[in-house]
């Protein structure tokens, strides 16, 4: 049986209001994974540029890249694990910081290179970033008492050199 | 360009409402027929429609049927079929007809009214996110939000509606953008930078082939819809006839290729015929034109892939090579472009064939071929739904335009009536719409009106969309509807009979209208038909009334099942004959 693996898809679209709910219903539709989805205008505000976190085997994957770009919309698909890729993703988590907390959570940031944006009597605010298992290994070593709540923003990718996506 | 607009009905100067530009856009297009029913939100669109004569409008009693006539009227002319619908029950009731179009790749513009922009979003009468709903069944669909937006949109709509892989596209517009007014500048030439249709075949890919093909033991043809969409039964021809190959077609492909050609196997898949689904199981290098590996083609995936064969797949749409089934040799490009430059390296190349093997291939099918697993016990009581096809071929001399709704009735004129062009033979193969055949025999009648039409339906589906008999009597459309009719909903009778244990659960309909009456309520001609001796009569009576609409209820034997018959879930090779019963 194939393998399943974890891809990062980036597509550039027309800037048009549905373009979103195009790529939403078609991965719905079809039963395809997503983990998760980011898009905003790119630097040409008529193109928004999209990057999807799926996962499937080789042939699932390559089904994906055919329906995106059959989508009339899309202008570009590039599959990023094709070649060599930097992921980022933005967290921001909201932790305890009371007794011994305050001292603890300030070290943790420290470690993981995060920063703390926001800092009330009882509670931090700690910005983080870095590909999806360093957010989540900074979730595993926090006491999970002290996380009050998160929010990440999903995978953004872009291809290593020379690896463009552009019109 | 015929363009009647009544003085008084523009502004002062020269600009146009947006009804208007809409209507100049359709006459741009060339279209000759616009299906549709008004209501509130294309009220505007249809006071244009009345200031104009260059096309016609045909006014549907469903939305629906509208679709469905749009989608025939495109089947057999190969022109883009244009439909018209107001805001909310109007589209939604036009979503089977659209989905339908979609699954067989139909190009079709669809205009549908929506509330004005001001109230949408604030659930208005009539409102629907059409755009949102129809998603999912387009090939695109475009909300207009300006006046000055309806002619580029238009263009773009007609392009992409036809190129590529065709399929329908839905326009979706306020009803004050219908109001507003702007200059009309219809755009010559259309691009979008992010559809490019792929057209012409890789040529590297072509000669391997080629290669492939010339020196296989056991090839084979698949042929699909999309060498009557793509128009390119002439090429296909040329090449079967310069390699001497076998071909089968399905169900979407037939009249693609001569059915009373030598080289014709018949149909193949789940009620294809013997020969054809045994040596599409058998051989060793197939070649799929058009066509998509469907589960009601293969079988089980499983068993068809046991036998390992070298796999060649020509298709414009990329997502349908290897979607179901691997292939070797993926060709992607416009058939018929491709079955050109295929032919056109057999006549630089005259490629030596493997001639022994291709020779002892024919032999086995062959034997295959004298199962006869088309033959079925004629009955002197019952009336074989078979036997009426057969007729119906006889009388209209084979060159009728069928079409036909969904289930056993489909499947026997899929099987008997044997189609010898394209675009003769109507019918909803993907998503199986019981109900299309009427309004399809409207689309053609009207798109060919010298023609002969026929309808093959049941008593399950031509209810439907019955309310069309009115339709028909409005335009005096001289269609022949044969009613095959058993009694029961038959395809759903049949699985019943072989994987529920004969439980018939809801599959019997009581209290059936007098479809003769019913068809002489609406003014056309009815006749029941109960004995097989008075089939041919029958038949030649109702052709004979050339500008009447005929309504044949054939009253037929209820037991009988459409064979051979590959179960859910069996693979090509096991299929169960009429014999084995």
């Amino acid at each position: 049986m194939a393998t399943t693996a974890r891809h990062i898809i980036s597509l550039l679209m027309e800037n048009e209001s549905g373009a979103l709910s195009r790529v939403a219903g078609l991965f719905s539709a079809r039963g395809y994974n997503i983990e998760s989805l980011t898009v905003a205008p790119t630097e040409d505000p008529t193109l928004s540029r999209m990057t999807i976190v799926t996962s499937g085997s080789d042939e699932v994957i390559e089904q994906i890249i055919k329906q995106l770009n059959k989508l009339i919309d899309v202008v570009k698909v590039l599959d990023l694990n094709d070649g060599k890729f930097i992921e980022r993703e933005l967290m921001l988590v909201k932790v305890k910081a009371t007794g011994t907390f305050r001292e603890e959570m300030k070290r943790m940031c420290d470690i993981f290179r995060g920063r703390i944006i926001d800092v009330a009597d009882g509670s931090f605010t700690i910005e983080l970033t870095g590909s999806g298992t360093k957010l989540d290994a900074f979730i595993e070593s926090l006491d999970k008492s002290a996380i009050l709540e998160t929010v990440r923003t999903g995978a953004s990718g872009i291809g290593r050199g020379d690896r463009i996506l552009k019109v | 360009m015929k363009f009647a607009m009544e003085p008084g009905m523009a502004n002062s100067s020269k600009q146009l409402s947006g009804a208007e530009i809409l209507i100049r856009c359709l006459h741009e297009e060339n279209v000759e027929f616009v299906f549709g029913y008004p209501g509130g939100a294309v009220l505007h669109i249809y006071d244009a429609i009345f200031h104009q004569d260059t096309f016609k409008h045909i006014l549907v009693r469903h939305e629906q049927a509208a679709l469905h006539a749009a989608d025939a009227y495109s089947r057999s002319t190969g022109k883009v079929g244009v439909a018209l619908v107001t805001s909310g029950p109007g589209a939604t009731n036009a979503v089977t007809g659209i989905a339908t179009a979609y699954m067989d790749s139909i190009p079709m513009v669809i205009i549908s009214g929506q509330v004005p922009t001001y109230a949408i979003g604030e659930d208005a009468f009539q409102e629907c996110d059409t755009v949102g709903i129809t998603r999912p069944c387009v090939k695109h669909n475009f909300l207009v939000k300006d006046v000055k937006d309806i002619a580029a949109t238009m263009k773009k709509a007609f392009y992409v509606a036809a190129s590529g892989r065709p399929g329908p596209v839905l326009v979706d517009i306020p009803k004050d953008i219908t109001a507003h007014f702007c200059d009309f500048d219809y755009p010559e030439t259309v691009h979008l930078r992010s559809y490019n249709p792929v057209t012409k075949g890789h040529l590297g890919q072509i000669k391997k082939a080629l290669k492939l093909l010339t020196e296989a033991k056991r090839p084979m043809v698949y042929s699909g819809g999309g060498v009557v969409l793509g128009d390119a039964s002439e090429h296909l021809m040329k090449l079967i006839q310069s390699l001497g190959l076998p071909i089968t077609s399905t169900l979407m492909g037939l009249g693609g290729f001569p059915a009373s050609d030598p080289k014709f196997l018949g149909m193949l898949g789940m009620h294809g015929t013997y020969e054809a689904n045994m040596a599409m199981q058998d051989c060793d290098v197939l070649l799929a034109v058009g066509a998509r590996f469907d589960d009601r083609v293969i079988g089980n995936t499983a068993h068809f892939l046991s036998n390992p064969r070298t796999i060649i797949h020509i298709d414009i749409d990329p997502s349908s090579i290897s979607k179901r089934v691997k292939i070797d040799v993926p060709i992607v490009g416009d058939v018929k472009s491709v079955l050109a430059d295929m032919n056109e390296l057999i006549a630089t190349e005259k490629p030596k064939q493997n001639t022994v093997e291709l020779a002892s291939w024919f032999k086995q099918i062959d034997a295959w071929r004298s199962k006869k697993c088309m033959n079925f016990a004629q009955s002197s009581e019952l009336i074989k739904p078979q036997y009426v096809i057969q007729k119906l071929h006889e009388v209209t001399k084979g060159e009728a335009f069928v079409t036909s709704d969904v289930g056993q009735h489909q499947m026997w004129a899929a099987q008997y009536y044997k189609f010898e062009q394209p675009r003769r033979w109507i019918n909803s193969g993907g998503l199986g719409t019981m109900g299309v055949g009427l309004p399809y025999a409207m689309g053609v009648q009207l798109a060919h009106p010298n023609a002969q039409v026929a309808c093959v339906t049941g008593e399950g589906s031509i209810q439907m969309n019955i309310q069309e008999l009115s339709t028909c009597a409005q335009y005096q459309l001289p269609i022949k509807v044969i009613m095959l009719n058993n009694r029961y909903l038959g395809m759903v009778r049949q699985w019943q009979e072989f994987f529920y244990e004969n439980r018939y659960s809801e599959s019997y309909m009581d209290s059936l209208p007098d479809f003769v009456k019913l068809a002489e309520a609406y003014g056309h001609v009815g006749m029941q038909i109960t004995k097989p001796g008075d089939v041919e009569g029958a038949l030649k009576e109702a052709f004979a009334m050339k500008s009447r609409f005929v309504f044949l209820d054939f009253i037929t034997d209820q037991k009988e099942n459409v064979f051979p018959m590959i179960q859910n879930g069996k693979g090509l090779s096991e299929m169960i004959l009429a014999e084995d019963l």
